[in-house]
């Protein structure tokens, strides 16, 4: 089962109980400082790119579910150009990051200009690869702008999934070639005719235009490579018009600042050139521009078609924000359509383990958002967790990684609260708009969530989302998204077992759990989530906390309603019997054990809470 | 405290002109300090019993056979030289403990006291204790003892029912026990003390209420009521954890202690300490010491001790474990006069954590004279006067300091080990924040003494 989502997100109206939880204010604050690019090569001989004109450049993209086969068939095709030795060691060569690699994941799309002779024409190629998941959709649209086509690819054993679709679709509605390209069709289980007609079903291409490949034996790579050429146009621009530049991703150099990657759809650039920002209007001097094969490889001009980086002296990643067009200094252009700043659409709070952690994690935090300038960072306080900050992600798998790399990259451990989304309140209450200065606020935090007495309307975020699934699960399903108060958009028998459906979904729904509630409909469980969930945590304080002097109440609420309630009873008797001369010496290993241990608790009002408490209370909960 | 008897044979000469225990103005304990004569209390443990309770987790042993003379003579040979390290001038109290040191006979009794009394001042009037089970307590055998010089005696009647009794793997019954006391009250009036066991699997609230009107009928003016604690490796620990007993429920113990102190009190009983009642002033001396962390020499396998080795020109408080196992501690006391398995130097801080946890057990707690001796630059003021843990303590109502020191209130008491973390984890922040860890108080210092806290 698969399931996908759309980034057109949409403010729906209407919503019937406000929930979650708590944690206080915040403010927006920082941002940059530095990181590595772990490629880079200087002193290569530079490679002329104006003998690479329009007609023989070809900028493509390659979409895919999850674990389709995009990376290893991207390794096939800078094997075969020659851009990378062919050895085993090539495994997603464009996923850079550990997690990437470990997760099987593109989290951060890397591009690659690959020289191909073809017909004794020289092509250059660029393969601009996209992130994976449906939290990035927005990187991917403005990935697939750069590009005139795209290899769809698809595995010849779990066929067309709901990534296939959600990014098919991205790519039509771009108006882009589409290769249609079958994996893994060395597998046992390959059924590449069933896929072929899913294809052709769904989305009306006719089988015949499947390409079969193993991009793990490379069988048929060459084909897909000639495709290209075939179907894919070149762009349409011209080197004489003035400069029109998209920035379709950005990194930071520790030492050089933003590398900003760009795809040229009018004039050419180089060295020295006075470029400005449309977003920010900032003004820029070039200091270097250059292809990525996939090390970035300077040359000495970029022009009208081709795709490469640029560094300019832009001090912070948001000054390369994705989707920005750049043009030279007086000689201004339309800007590219499409460009929208990225919004967050889930928010958590993130606390160091131990508050004497808290200035180590926060200059890991500066450090990480650098590279990744779509993590948006609040500070925030806790009474149970202290002082740390409320962070906003893309997306649920954003959210993970970007944990993830902070405990990998910066050997940081963090306690994450469980995310949120964003809402909007259309205010009645005259005293909150003046003091808002607006009529509509967006709350990400739950804490600041306005009373409804004050409120018309509120507003949440609404995403559309795509479901693949054998279709004994249609049923179940249907009642699941019903219960998530989604909105059925379309239901498609893909073949005669398998069907598609799609959904309105508010994202709060779907937000934690829903993918989870999804794969595990087969094994049929259910329960009312938020009692049993406060139950549950309840519970596991009660065994957390240690008994104290008093009775401590561990209730959960939502707003100011009390769901759950357990309670610690006090010491009454709390004495050893014995202590004597031979006693004392054991007596004090313990205490000075015991003593120890205030040190490591945390206090919130009087109770002492070990500190460890609330990371095993909240792992807890994924430990079933 | 009873009057003194007098001693067999010749012994504190100049019993009157010595530091006395409790003397107006004058401290009572060792002082850490060279200058000052040194007393301590002494610890005797006599290693054998007939049987094992199943409850017990000492450092007991059940021979065939005890070579009495032999560990005579090693007892008597490790106090000589223990009290020669220590230099202690005066010994203040001497405990016969165990083990079941009734088992052994009075000649050892004397011969060790004897000894004592040679190697340093053992003043006429200073308590004696000797434990004894009701098994091995027969009014002639208890003749025999205070004829040796004991003069106070400790009875392990642990309960009055003769089912618990068994569980508790005694070798006696509610009657023999009754009638161990009633000789030993005739032997030792006023100065015999009871132990008495509570919170045994499967006793009721009514049970221990009957135990404790019982006992108050047979008790002379010293009791030491024990919540059963099951130590792990005993075979009633092991009884409860297989589930073959009951394990008695937290707010069950606390009711009974509760009921115990309520029932004691209204008896005229002074609740002195954690687990020990006496009326008419009959406290134990010798405990005291422990708690006011005072000097006390340990002799006999696995005995521990806390005193300065003078004799070696030491100045800092030792904590010093003999040998456990009693063949080995024969031979090491035979071959080098003593058997000292272990010795550690107790650190300023170590010091007062100690004299933290012990004295709080008692109704006194800590007075300002006695922490005084141990950390002269921060008095209790400056380390728990201060707004933290023990100011937050106060202010709840567990905890009281005040002119007459540091001690918790009756609330308090119940529940004094969820108090010492908090307590004992201020005291090294304030010391290490202090940066001048407490010496040994110097004599002049020590001279001081009254109320220098407040």
């Amino acid at each position: 089962m698969a399931l996908a989502g759309r980034a057109a997100l949409r403010w729906g109206a209407r919503l019937p109980s406000p929930g979650p939880a708590a944690a206080p204010l915040c403010r927006p604050a920082w941002l940059p400082a530095a990181c590595g690019r772990p490629y880079s090569s200087r002193g290569k001989e530079e490679i002329d790119m104006s003998t690479y004109p329009v007609e023989s450049i070809r900028n493509f993209s390659i979409i895919a579910h999850v674990d389709h086969g995009k990376s290893t068939l991207a390794d096939r095709l800078l094997e075969i150009t020659g851009t990378i030795s062919k050895t085993d060691h090539n495994k997603q060569v464009l996923d850079k990051l550990q997690v990437e690699r470990e997760r099987g994941i593109t989290v951060k799309a890397q591009s690659a200009s690959l020289f191909y002779n073809h017909e004794g024409i020289n092509y250059l190629l660029s393969l601009i690869d996209t992130p994976g998941h449906v939290d990035f959709s927005y990187e991917v649209s403005r990935s697939l702008s750069a590009c005139q086509g795209v290899i769809l690819v698809v595995d010849a054993n779990e066929g067309i999934q709901a990534q296939t679709v959600a990014n098919f679709y991205l790519a039509f509605e771009a108006q882009l070639s589409i290769i249609p390209v079958i994996n893994k069709i060395d597998l046992k289980n390959a059924d590449p005719e069933r896929v072929e007609k899913q294809i052709e079903k769904l989305f009306d291409i006719p089988t015949d235009e499947c390409i079969r490949i193993s991009a793990k034996q490379g069988t048929n790579v060459e084909k897909v490579l000639q495709k290209v050429i075939e179907k894919i146009p070149p762009p349409q621009c011209n080197t004489a018009d003035p400069l029109k530049a998209l920035v379709f991703d950005s990194t930071f150099d520790h030492y050089r600042g933003v590398v900003a990657n760009i795809a040229l759809f009018g004039g050419e650039i180089a060295k020295g050139h006075k470029i400005v920002s449309a977003h920010t209007k900032k003004r820029y001097e070039v200091n270097e521009v250059g292809i990525l094969t996939p090390n970035e490889q300077p040359t000495h001009k970029l022009y009208a078609g081709q795709v490469g980086y640029l560094i300019a002296g832009m001090k912070e990643v948001t000054e390369a924000q994705i989707g920005d067009t750049l043009f030279l200094y007086k000689q201004p252009v339309e800007p590219l359509p499409g460009f929208k700043s990225v919004k967050p659409m889930v928010f958590a709070g993130m606390y160091p383990v131990d508050q004497t952690e808290y200035n180590n994690l926060k200059s890991a935090l500066e450090r990480l958002t650098l590279n990744d300038s779509s993590v948006t960072v609040h500070r925030d306080s806790s009474l149970a967790l202290g002082a740390g900050w409320r962070l906003g992600f893309l997306g649920l798998l954003h959210m993970e990684v970007f944990n993830q790399r902070l405990e990998q990259e910066y050997n940081m451990s963090v306690i994450l609260t469980a995310p949120t989304v964003p809402y909007k309140a259309v205010l009645s209450s005259a005293k909150l708009i003046k003091e808002y200065g607006k009529d509509q606020i967006t709350i990400i935090n739950p804490a600041q969530f306005p009373d409804k007495l004050s409120v018309s309307e509120y507003l949440e975020p609404i995403v559309l989302g795509t479901i693949v699934t054998p279709h004994e699960y249609i049923g179940k399903i249907i009642t699941l998204c019903q219960d998530r108060r989604a909105v059925q958009k379309d239901l498609l028998y893909i073949d005669e077992n398998r069907v598609m459906l799609k959904y309105l979904f508010p994202l709060n729904e779907i937000v934690v759990d829903f993918y989870d509630a999804l794969k595990s409909l087969s094994s049929g469980y259910a329960r009312d989530k938020a009692y049993a969930a406060g139950k549950l945590l309840c519970e596991h304080l009660k065994e957390t906390i240690p008994r104290q002097l008093f009775e401590i109440a561990i209730q959960a609420a939502i707003g100011k309603k009390i769901i759950a309630r357990e309670t610690l009873k006090p010491y009454r008797k709390n004495v050893v019997a014995k202590c004597y001369g031979g006693d004392i010496t054991r007596r004090m290993k313990l205490l000075r054990r015991q003593a120890e241990g205030k040190r490591l608790m945390r206090k919130i009002g009087n109770v002492e809470v070990p500190r460890d408490a609330f990371i095993r209370v909240l792992k807890r909960e994924t430990d079933k | 405290m009873a009057a003194a008897r007098g001693w067999p044979r010749r012994l504190a000469a100049a019993a009157g002109a010595l530091p006395g225990r409790g003397g107006p103005g004058r401290a009572p304990g060792p002082a850490p300090d060279t200058a000052a004569p040194a007393t301590a209390a002494l610890y005797v443990h006599w290693p054998y019993c007939r049987k094992r309770c199943s409850y017990c987790n000492f450092n007991t042993y059940v021979v065939p056979a005890v070579d009495e003379a032999a560990v005579r003579a090693c007892l008597v040979r490790e106090a000589q030289t223990l009290l020669r390290l220590s230099q202690v001038h005066s010994v203040t109290s001497v405990f016969f403990g165990g083990g079941t040191p009734s088992l052994a006979s009075p000649g050892t009794v004397a011969a060790v006291l004897e000894a004592v009394a040679g190697a340093a001042h053992l003043p006429a009037g200073a308590e004696v204790t000797l434990e004894a089970n009701p098994s091995s307590a027969s009014a002639s055998v208890l003749d025999g003892f205070r004829a040796a010089g004991v003069n106070r005696l400790s009875i392990g009647v642990q309960s009055l029912d003769d089912a618990e009794l068994r569980m508790l793997g005694r070798e006696h019954t509610a009657a023999e026990a009754r009638k161990a006391v009633e000789a030993a009250r005739g032997l030792f009036p006023g100065r015999t003390s009871i132990d008495l066991l509570f919170g045994l699997p499967g006793q009721s609230r009514d049970a221990w209420a009957q135990r404790l009107e019982a006992t108050l009928r047979l008790c002379d003016d010293h009791i030491s009521l024990y919540q059963l604690t099951l130590e792990r490796g005993t075979a009633l620990a092991a009884q409860v954890r297989a589930g073959a007993l009951p394990a008695p429920p937290q707010d069950l113990l606390a009711d009974m202690y509760h009921t115990a102190r309520n029932v004691l009190g209204a008896a005229g009983f002074r609740h002195y300490e954690v687990s020990n009642f006496a009326r008419k002033g009959a406290l134990s001396t010798h405990n005291l010491s422990y708690w006011r962390a005072e000097q006390y020499i340990g002799v006999g396998p696995g005995a521990h001790g806390r005193f300065v080795l003078r004799a070696e020109g030491g100045c800092s408080r030792e904590a010093r474990v003999q040998t456990p196992e009693p063949v080995a501690w024969m031979r090491e006391v035979q071959s080098q006069g003593h058997g000292t398995r272990s010795r550690a130097v107790l650190s300023p801080l170590e010091q007062l954590e100690e004299l933290l946890t012990l004295g709080l057990r008692t109704d006194e707690g800590i007075t300002h004279e006695r922490w005084g001796h141990f950390s002269p630059q921060l008095n209790l003021q400056a380390v728990f006067g201060e707004p933290g843990e023990a100011r937050a303590l106060q202010q709840e109502g567990w905890l009281v300091l005040d002119s007459g020191g540091l001690r918790c209130t009756w609330a308090g008491l119940a529940v004094l080990d969820s108090l010492l973390p908090a307590l004992l984890w201020q005291l090294q922040r304030v010391l290490g924040a202090a940066r001048c860890p407490p010496r040994g108080a110097p004599a002049e210092e020590r001279a001081g003494g009254g109320a220098r806290g407040l």
